[in-house]
């Protein structure tokens, strides 16, 4: 078959590649086949290319073999819908054969993809980007592992940033579904038990362009705003409100303050300094592992072929679990017999190293990691960037609460009005 | 009048209007189609009294029906489960889907890029009634939530069909992709109801005699068995009376109404019809995926099913199943051909091929193929009786 064929060809290409340029012995057994899903297609498309960036510098760094044996990547892609990530899944694992699959990026898929796991039993599935917190507090499957945080322990540490810089009270203006409720929540959690008060929730329709009856409803008694809205809508907001005469201080949820903002040149861009927001990486954190994976992904990806000039949360979220993957692999030495079974468990226990910080898992098989706390300051030259306020280190997905009392967040949990 | 008499005249008829309308074809090389037609044959099993449906079969079923048939039978124990679910089940589900538009467009002349949106209303009145992993779901057995939510589904068409007969041509295709969007935006936004933007998980078919009907080989042979009722349901409605009304009124819709139809009732009544296929190819595309939310009613998927009609072409019902295959083939496969980013250039470059070298989709080619190669006859003629 002209399929096998090929691949057989392509793997031979890799190991003459991988002999000649590291050196290393004979790859020993068969190729271990890792499938990876992230959105080549529809509105995610750019995110899901760098995911698979990520995903790929992970398998570079270790030249390609886990183990002495040789890693083949095999690529699938979807559209953000959750229908099409099962389906490119199902392909992955029935028709290609993949030993572990890595993936997907958005919410909805994941939770599609943990159900489908279930089916699968002897097969092992690592999240690629996906954050919806159901997909492991709901009916969690018993291998369906997530090596990233999730949208509200993204959000740990801002609640106790805004106490520290005296807003007592904030309105939350965020967009209607389960990603922004996760990340309200996760501010709301610290925010309301230190003591603040969300007199106000503002849910507006995922991908609306008009703010005007949000910035009409904004009370006057309130100190901050905690914006929650996708690049470019945060720009529209932000102009919207400019024009409305607004000067509340901002907030942002860990997609807000993205570039689209820091370039912002309307009138109120001075009064962006101090805008603070969280999420699980920040550009301008100096630690040295941190700086030694952006290093690698600029020298792998330059922006001259295709490459982000930093790498985006995707790829991030990407190498992230790929290297769990290749992390547990490795621990096994390469052992995917009796249905994966101890390669679970090494997953299980595995200590991951991350550029951010150590992750490890929950009785869930969810990560527990770390938050960044950001601030946007002016740096020499005027232009506006972010610095690291606060690193907050094990942030668990019940956000620090019991069981019994942990509810996901939705539009009206939590609440403290 | 009785049926045979009915159905001679409705086979004259037919090769009236299609003599009628062959110039207007006549970019493509079956300009002589007029001049071959056959002399309508005496139907040779007047005289028989088996049952009238046994006759229909008798009279339409040929060796390539059977080979066909065996093909499909056969197929789902000699492929991997992965082919048969993904790829053959699904082909089997759109192909139901696109026949609804198939007929809409083929015999109604009206093309409506509502037919996944009907579809989709379907899958989620079975979603909302039935059983799922979200707690909106009223939890009816399936039994009474699959019917009423055909019926739904259905309901909407009609009611669908009846607010768009009043127009023509492009504003039909406007004014059905605009209801679409509109639902893609209602099950978007409301929370109540459909759930949002997560829409609902864990939509399975029951278990109905022992047997998981999400299972590859069942769950095939359950799209085969309503593919088929669809097929054989398009292929007698065409034929009889109201099939005929409904071709006339496509052709000139004045005249029809001036001998007395009433265009717009046989216009609505064929959106109904094709609603019902769309609701049935609903429920089992819901099963098939295990799930629904917006992403499977939007645009997008309103503009597949169209590629997958205009595909196998427009002229016979197989043509749905035909661009469905194709479609799902390539959807599934095409990111092996070039596993880049790229992949989707390889899908639109194989449609445009498909549509620039023949307009009437594979069904076509097959027709060119045929009076290039094969013994001279017709394009146009009904399906071979001999």
């Amino acid at each position: 078959m002209k399929l096998t064929k090929r691949i057989w060809v392509r793997s031979m290409i890799g190991a003459a590649a991988a002999v000649a340029v590291s050196g290393a012995a004979w790859a020993q057994g068969a190729p271990i086949k890792i499938g990876v899903l992230a959105t080549l297609e529809g509105p995610f498309a750019a995110g899901g290319a760098d995911g698979m960036r990520g995903a790929e510098l992970a398998i570079r760094q270790r030249g390609g073999t886990v183990a002495g044996r040789k890693i083949e990547m095999v690529r699938a892609s979807s559209n953000a819908n959750p229908d099409v990530a099962v389906n490119a899944v199902r392909k992955l694992v029935e028709q290609d054969k993949v030993d572990i699959v890595v993936g997907p990026l958005s919410g909805g898929e994941g939770i599609a993809v943990k159900d489908y796991s279930k089916t699968q039993p002897n097969m092992t599935f690592i999240n690629g980007g996906s954050g919806a917190q159901a997909t492991t507090l709901v009916n969690p499957s018993p291998n369906f592992f997530r090596f990233n945080t999730e949208g509200a322990q993204w959000m740990v540490g801002l609640g106790k940033a805004a106490i520290d810089k005296g807003y007592k009270r904030v309105m939350v203006i965020a967009e209607d579904y389960a990603f922004p409720y996760s990340q309200v929540q996760g501010f709301m959690s610290e925010f309301c038990r230190l003591g603040g008060k969300v007199p106000v929730k503002a849910w507006v329709p995922l991908g609306g362009k008009d703010y005007s009856s949000v910035i009409a409803r904004i009370p006057k008694d309130v100190d901050a705003l905690l914006v929650v809205l996708g690049g470019a809508d945060a720009v529209n907001f932000l102009n919207q409100y400019e024009a409305a005469g607004g000067d509340k201080p901002m907030m942002g949820g860990s997609i807000t303050v993205s570039q689209d903002v820091l370039n912002y040149r309307g009138k109120r861009r001075d009064s962006l300094v101090g805008t603070m927001s969280a999420g699980p990486y920040a550009d301008s954190f100096d630690g040295a592992d941190w700086k030694a994976f952006v290093a690698d992904y600029q020298k792998n990806y330059p922006v001259s072929a295709g490459g982000y000039p930093s790498p985006s949360l995707f790829a991030l979220v990407y190498y992230t679990n790929m290297k769990a993957a290749l992390d547990a692999l490795d621990a096994v030495k390469g052992d995917l017999s009796g249905g994966q079974a101890k390669y679970r468990q090494a997953l299980s226990s595995l200590q991951l190293r991350m550029p951010t910080g150590t992750v490890k898992l929950d009785a869930n098989r969810q990560a527990i990691g770390t938050t960044f706390v950001t601030e946007v300051v002016k740096d020499g030259k005027g232009e506006l960037t972010t610095r690291v306020l606060r690193k907050v280190d094990n942030v668990e997905q019940m956000l620090g609460m019991k069981k019994e009392e942990f509810q996901m967040g939705t539009r009206d949990v939590p609440a403290c009005p | 009048m009785s049926a045979a008499q009915w159905r001679r005249a409705m086979n004259g008829g037919l090769r009236q209007a299609e003599a009628a309308r062959a110039p207007r074809r006549s970019a493509q090389p079956m300009a002589g189609a007029a001049r071959v037609v056959t002399p309508a044959d005496a139907d040779p099993y007047a005289g028989s009294d088996a049952p009238r449906w046994l006759k229909f079969l008798w009279r339409t079923l040929s060796a390539r029906h059977v080979f066909v048939l065996a093909l499909v039978l056969v197929f789902p124990f000699v492929a991997t489960p992965f082919m048969t679910f993904q790829v053959a089940a699904q082909s089997l589900v759109l192909g139901l889907i696109a026949l609804s538009l198939t007929f809409l467009g083929g015999w109604g002349g009206m093309v409506s890029l509502a037919q996944m949106s009907v579809a989709g209303m379907a899958g989620y009145a079975v979603a909302v009634l039935g059983v799922s992993s979200t707690e909106i779901s009223l939890g009816w057995p399936w039994w009474v939530a699959v019917p009423f939510a055909v019926l739904i589904a259905s309901a909407c068409a009609t009611v669908i069909g009846w607010l768009s007969v009043r127009t023509e041509g492009i504003y039909t295709i406007m004014i059905t992709l605009a209801f679409g969007v509109a639902f893609y935006y209602l099950v978007l936004q409301n929370y109540s109801v459909f759930n949002g933007f997560q829409g609902f998980q864990k939509v399975y078919p029951p278990e109905v005699l022992g047997l998981n009907w999400r299972e590859p080989l069942p769950f095939y042979f359950l799209s085969l068995f309503w593919a088929l009722v669809g097929y054989l349901a398009v292929k007698w409605l065409v034929r009889t009376p109201f099939g005929i009304a409904l071709q006339g009124v496509r052709d000139n819709p004045r005249r029809m109404a001036a001998l007395g139809f009433d265009v717009v009732a046989h216009r609505v009544a064929a959106y109904a019809f094709a609603g019902l296929l769309a609701a049935v190819g609903g429920v089992l595309l819901v099963w098939y995926n295990g799930l629904i939310s917006p992403g499977s009613v939007n645009t997008g998927w309103q503009i597949n099913i169209l590629v997958i009609a205009v595909l196998g072409g427009m002229r016979h019902p197989i043509g749905a199943f035909l661009g469905a295959v194709v479609f799902v083939l390539l959807q599934t496969f095409a990111i092996d051909v070039i596993d880049r980013e790229r992949f989707n250039l390889v899908i639109g470059v194989v449609f445009l091929a498909i549509v620039l070298f023949s307009p009437d989709g594979l069904l076509g080619l097959w027709a060119k193929l045929r009076s290039r190669f094969g013994p001279r006859q017709t394009v146009n003629s009904p399906p071979s009786r001999h």
